[in-house]
């Protein structure tokens, strides 16, 4: 019997004031699985993201984490449900150190079925963090804030991550690192929606694909079936 | 003799400001609302403090710093929280509630000033290398100097402050990160009132309680945030002394022209750093 998904979407529309952004998007996370929500600039990933994570007031349709409907909650209760987010441009709390941006985000004592993490398994899995552990956020480089991203959003417990750009503005081996930092969290049971322009990193992590363009999803797929039919995929990105 | 009893005026009148202000600051920096009923409370402080004088002075400060703590959590979830990001109607609306709370307290405590007296312990002076202090306005330096100490162990030290700090930076991500936001501006709004009500019990004996206190307060907790900085506890600490200074030594000097000495450094202060010496663009 499938288990039911970590994560899914049916018929959600999402409004930035007037404008209707997304439209009837429907999309399923698997359980243990990343999947990539490719689309160009402007396709309305980010809102997809911020629409999960109840930052957008105007939402409508049906978003569930497991069975527990999360569509009418507050940011609040979201993440207490088990959905952190790692957002564009990493928007760390800059006045704080980086271990007190970790532990603001603690959540030592989770429901069944979401893992705690101390603030010690944080810097196990980034001991660039642990060094710089006593400096504002705001001094850290691209790649540590997103790491500290990373491991702010681990504090909280989820079960899903929602990561929304994650090797934008980085060096390539720090990409390759991030990368290594995704496959690890999937290995240790997390599901991971990952909104990239970076396609062959995407494509690379990825177990499903989901493309959008202006706000509808136009294509959905097995990653490995769409990385033998890159052709259909460029065109859909509009990469020619 | 004349600018050492000046000094000592112009901190005992900064510490009183400090108490009013950096409630104030916090509240403008964590909410973005700015409560211009805050005066009121302090006033409403003061007046709840001259009543409970019969039970002693310690126990008429913590009544009114608890009173008006009560009354600010009461504002905040009533009133405040409807107002969320309309900017116009939380200036109405806070500036009615001070209409309000003066209208209430004069129905009560009647137009006449009211004095209070120093607790027996603090009404002597103490002589320090030849120059006479009233024991009072040293022990009012002190408390706020406590204060200080104890909000900035608060606010810097504690996860709650982390967590206040957080949802200054960026209110959005502090609630996505699970961080109850709106219990957090409840509490904020609950201190702010506690500290005003504190201040106006403390300000009691040597201001002495009166209507009109409040609108004359109010304007020097602005002074005061705009100097300083929104949300900054050094800035509220230096700001506060700032204004205690000149207020004092304005009126001692040049009573004519207190007022344009005292908006003087805010109109520098705002040509040149608009964020205010301690504050930070807001995002």
């Amino acid at each position: 019997m499938p288990s039911e998904p970590a994560l899914s979407l049916s018929g959600v529309n999402a409004f930035y004031g007037d404008s209707h952004i997304l439209h009837d998007i429907c999309l399923e996370l698997p359980q243990g699985e990343i999947l990539a929500l490719l689309g160009r600039n402007g396709a309305g990933k980010t809102t997809c993201m911020n629409a999960i994570a109840g930052l957008l007031p105007r939402r409508s349709g049906r978003i569930a984490v497991g069975r527990q409907d999360i569509s009418a909650l507050s940011p609040e209760a979201i993440c207490r449900a088990g959905v952190a987010l790692v957002p564009q441009g990493r928007r760390m709390f800059r006045s704080l150190s980086v271990e007190e941006n970790l532990t603001v985000a603690r959540r030592a004592a989770p429901p069944a079925g979401q893992r705690p993490w101390t603030i010690a398994q944080i810097y196990d899995l980034f001991p660039r963090l642990q060094e710089r552990r006593a400096n504002l956020a705001g001094q850290l480089s691209g790649g540590e804030q997103q790491m500290l991203a990373i491991g702010r959003a681990l504090m909280t417990a989820p079960r899903v991550l929602l990561m929304d750009e994650p090797t934008e503005g980085l060096a390539p081996q720090i990409v390759a690192e991030v990368g290594a930092i995704v496959r690890n969290l999937r290995a240790a049971g997390l599901s991971v929606i990952l909104v990239e322009q970076h396609m062959a990193f995407a494509l690379g992590l990825a177990d499903q694909v989901v493309v959008i363009n202006t706000g509808r999803v136009v294509e959905r797929g097995a990653a490995s079936a769409l990385r033998a039919d890159m052709s259909r995929l460029e065109e859909q990105l509009g990469i020619h | 003799m004349f600018w050492i009893n000046g000094l000592l005026n112009s901190l005992a009148f900064g510490a009183i400001l400090f108490l009013l202000a950096v409630g104030f600051s916090l509240i403008f920096g964590l909410m973005r609302v700015a409560n211009l009923a805050h005066g009121a409370i302090f006033m409403l402080g003061g007046y709840i403090a001259t009543s409970m004088i019969g039970f002693g002075f310690l126990a008429a400060v913590l009544a009114a710093a608890l009173a008006c703590a009560a009354f600010g959590g009461l504002v905040e979830r009533s009133l405040i929280r409807r107002l969320a990001g309309r900017e116009l109607a939380q200036v109405l609306g806070t500036l009615g509630l001070a209409f309000i709370i003066a209208d209430q307290c004069l129905l009560v405590w009647s137009g006449d000033p009211i004095a209070q007296p120093a607790p027996a312990l603090l009404r002597g002076t103490v002589e320090v290398a030849g120059v006479v202090f009233p024991a009072y306005r040293l022990a009012l330096i002190a408390i706020a100097a406590i204060a200080l100490a104890a909000i900035w162990l608060l606010v810097e030290r504690t996860t709650l402050g982390a967590r206040i700090r957080a949802a200054v930076d960026d209110r959005e991500m502090a609630r996505a990160m699970g961080i109850p936001v709106s219990r957090l501006f409840t509490t904020v709004f609950c201190l702010g009132a506690g500290l005003a009500g504190m201040g106006g019990a403390l300000a009691a004996p040597v201001m002495s309680v009166y209507p009109g206190l409040d609108a004359e307060m109010l304007p020097l907790a602005l002074l005061v945030v705009i100097l300083g900085g929104i949300g900054s506890l050094s800035g509220a600490f230096v700001g506060s002394l700032l204004i205690g200074l000149i207020y004092t030594f304005g009126q001692m000097l040049l009573p004519d022209l207190a007022y344009v000495i005292l908006f003087l450094p805010m109109v520098v202060v705002l040509a040149a750093r608009p964020q205010g010496l301690f504050g930070r663009h807001m995002a």
